[in-house]
């Protein structure tokens, strides 16, 4: 199909309705101009019916925007609101919340690892496919997103869009008593857990760097989940580094009311996701950052098997900055999740009442929390009645587009170096790349309907910015 | 079986939060089961490996936002047998369908800073505004064991056991103390359609109806119970008005206290 003036290659059998996601790779001769991912998932307008909303209901509200990570939602924009409102969760509260967190974290961690990346390193289309080879494998990762589903299911009710938490805490606490058969099911997830690391670890892993600024939360003391300040290391490259280099870099922190002064969102005419950029550069968020910047507080037992499966000690002020090895961070991730529920477990005591009351006023709260697949910021402006007036959501898939995008051109680049491939192994090519940063699930195991344009820059313009 | 004889199952989505299609993958002790009983043939969340059709049967999340959408969800019932809705969103359009109420250009304004790069509709609709429906699987999220006894009564040719009566039949099942009556709580259980086994009120929250109407509502009884218990207009609106606030029952109950 010619397309003023440039060749434009459609590449796979589905229909093109079929995908959420389209690739798109702009060549200018030999060289890789330009990569897009275009988003289409409809948009649904949450940040516009929030408004007029009473401050109550945001937690409940925004769980839908994703069923995959509802606590995350349900988190940051109580850590928001109570921000707005002045109030500080803290205590057994605060450690309740970790543990729900802790719950999402194995939940969906894990079924990205087993369920979603894991088929890719075997060249399997689905886990279903890989259960045929490999179902012990499959079965343990069942059962440790069991484990995690356990936890949200007793603390939160469901595992999807749980309904337990509330501003200030939670409707119900649980008593001691009944947290202790968690805690025998989670000793049994560790074991599958640590297994997990060193299945993932086995793997095949291409060689690729990172040149991105990596922004997470940090709370010194412990990996940071549920709480931090956003914290940045700088891409490698300004420092005289390679992308691929494993040295930590000195960072700086902002406090989370200024996200909105260095996390800019904008809009693209290809995708109806909205890209961000931090201080004017690329950023990346998820996995890769936060075992760069909080991966010395991992616990001992994270923190061998970190070691153990190649990442290196990041007290020695050692990173990860291979995208295709995030598999393996997220499976020590997984691993701490396990045995930081089981430490809070142990310590819990029920705190006298289930939440803190939070009276309305008028005012702007910010609130960010570590999602599975990277930082998630929220912002509500309250008049004095506690009605919502403004909402912003910033999502890490919106950060890590630009991020993907670049870690495409430059992939798909090397890989010309060594011959013309054909679009049907550059659509695997890419699929995998775009899945090692765990996109929105829809969007991660979607064909890529890739379209290659080969010859002038004539469509660039279509990229406004 | 091989693999041309078993009954294909597709999973389809559109406008929502993954969430109804998730509990498929959250069947951890189903999963391999269901999938040596039927041939998955297309579930793009979970495989990338797709197959052309026809299906026996369908499931269908998310709700209709765009004229592309519109000739998807056609083309999905000409080559499926059964279809099943999953969710609040395929049924009743879900919590995007609060843009019904709004001019969608100016929400539109609000999230994007060009608007005009963005094609949707004015409204979110069920999959039932747009074709025929074999049935429709409530709740926002759908309920494990439901979606399962979903699937395995198609696989048997059966009509599903999916009581419709309210939440207050699964409180009393479930021997909870009622919060309405022992604490004044507002709860949306009496007119609330059943199938989480009355989640809320065992945490000590009153329902809010993310399962849509019951087959069984009263609402000129109702709205009163709302109102002794501390709720005014505003609140009764808004708590009508999330998850199923284009349900018919729901969208017209806030209409009325509108005095629409």
């Amino acid at each position: 199909m010619t397309h003023r003036g440039s060749k434009v290659l459609h590449v796979g059998s589905l229909a093109r309705v079929e995908g959420e996601t389209a690739l798109h790779l702009i060549m200018d001769g030999d060289e890789v101009a330009e990569a897009r991912l275009a988003i289409y998932e409809p948009p649904r307008f949450f940040e516009a019916f929030l408004r007029g909303r009473s401050y109550t209901e945001p937690p409940d509200i925004t769980s839908r925007v994703c069923g995959i990570c509802p606590v995350a939602y349900q988190l940051s924009a109580c850590r928001a609101i109570e921000d707005a409102c002045g109030v500080v969760v803290d205590g057994q509260l605060a450690a309740l919340r970790r543990l729900l967190y802790c719950g999402e974290w194995i939940e969906s961690q894990t079924l990205h690892i087993h369920l979603l990346h894991a088929p890719d390193f075997y060249g399997c289309d689905s886990a279903i496919d890989l259960a045929r080879t490999r179902r012990a494998d499959v079965e343990r990762g069942l059962r440790l997103k069991q484990a995690g589903n356990a936890i949200l299911e007793l603390l939160g009710g469901r595992a999807i869009h749980p309904v337990n938490v509330r501003l200030g805490g939670f409707h119900r606490i649980p008593t001691r008593a009944e947290l202790r058969p968690l805690a025998e099911r989670l000793r049994r997830a560790r074991d599958d857990a640590q297994e997990t690391v060193r299945w993932v670890a086995g793997f095949e892993f291409p060689d690729a760097g990172c040149d991105n600024d990596l922004l997470a939360l940090a709370q010194p003391g412990s990996y940071a989940i549920e709480s931090g300040i956003p914290t940045v290391m700088p891409a490698p490259t300004t420092a005289g580094l390679p992308a691929d280099s494993d040295r930590a870099l000195p960072t700086r922190s902002f406090g989370v009311h200024e996200f909105g002064d260095h996390v800019v969102e904008s809009q693209v005419r290809h995708s109806t996701a909205l890209h961000s950029r931090l201080d004017g550069r690329r950023h990346l968020t998820g996995s890769l950052a936060r075992y760069a910047i909080s991966g010395r507080w991992l616990s001992p037992i994270a923190l061998q098997a970190a070691q153990d499966a190649g990442l290196g000690d990041p007290r020695q002020g050692i990173v990860c900055r291979n995208p295709f090895r995030s598999i393996v961070i997220r499976a020590v991730e997984v691993l701490y999740a396990v045995d930081e529920a089981l430490r809070i477990i142990e310590a819990y005591e029920p705190a006298p009442r289930s939440y803190l009351d939070v009276p309305a006023r008028a005012g702007t709260g910010h609130g960010a929390t570590e999602a599975p697949r990277g930082l998630l910021y929220h912002r509500y402006a309250l008049d004095a009645q506690g009605t919502v007036t403004d909402a912003s959501l910033v999502p890490p898939t919106a950060q890590n587009q630009g991020a993907i995008e670049e870690d495409l051109r430059r992939i798909v680049q090397e890989r010309m170096r060594d011959g013309d491939p054909t679009d049907a192994e550059l659509t695997v090519l890419c699929e995998r790349a775009i899945r090692n940063h765990d996109p929105c699930i829809s969007c991660s195991a979607h064909f890529l309907d890739l379209t290659v344009e080969r010859g002038g820059r004539g469509l660039r313009r279509f990229h406004a910015e | 079986m091989t693999a041309s004889d078993r009954p294909k199952l597709a999973v389809w989505k559109f406008a929502s939060c993954d969430g109804c299609q998730l509990t498929l993958l959250d069947c951890e002790d189903e999963l391999l089961g269901i999938a040596e009983k039927v041939e998955i043939s297309h579930f793009l969340e979970a495989s990338s490996a797709t197959d052309p059709g026809p299906y026996d049967l369908s499931l269908v999340e998310g709700s209709v936002t765009t004229q592309q959408d519109v000739e998807r969800i056609n083309h999905i019932r000409a080559v499926s047998r059964r279809l099943v809705t999953i969710g609040a969103c395929a049924t009743a359009g879900g919590v995007q369908a609060l843009r019904n109420y709004a001019d969608v250009a100016e929400f539109q304004a609000v999230v994007y800073a060009r608007p005009d790069y963005i094609a949707t509709l004015a409204t979110s609709t069920p999959i039932s505004a747009h074709v025929p429906v074999d049935f429709e699987l409530r709740g926002c999220p759908i309920d494990r064991g439901q979606l399962v006894e979903v699937i395995t009564a198609y696989l048997a040719g059966r009509k599903p056991d999916v009581p419709a009566h309210s939440v207050c039949f699964e409180c009393k099942q479930r021997g909870t103390t009622c919060v309405t009556v022992a604490h004044g709580t507002p709860c949306l259980g009496p007119v609330t359609h059943a199938g989480c086994g009355a989640l809320c009120p065992a945490y000590g929250r009153g329902c809010y109806g993310c399962f849509g109407p019951s087959n069984s509502t009263n609402f000129p009884s109702f709205i009163p119970l709302l109102r002794r218990d501390g709720m005014d207009t505003l609140d009764i609106v808004r708590v009508l008005r999330t998850f199923n606030t284009a349900a018919p029952e729901f969208d017209a109950a806030s209409r009325k206290e509108l005095g629409q």
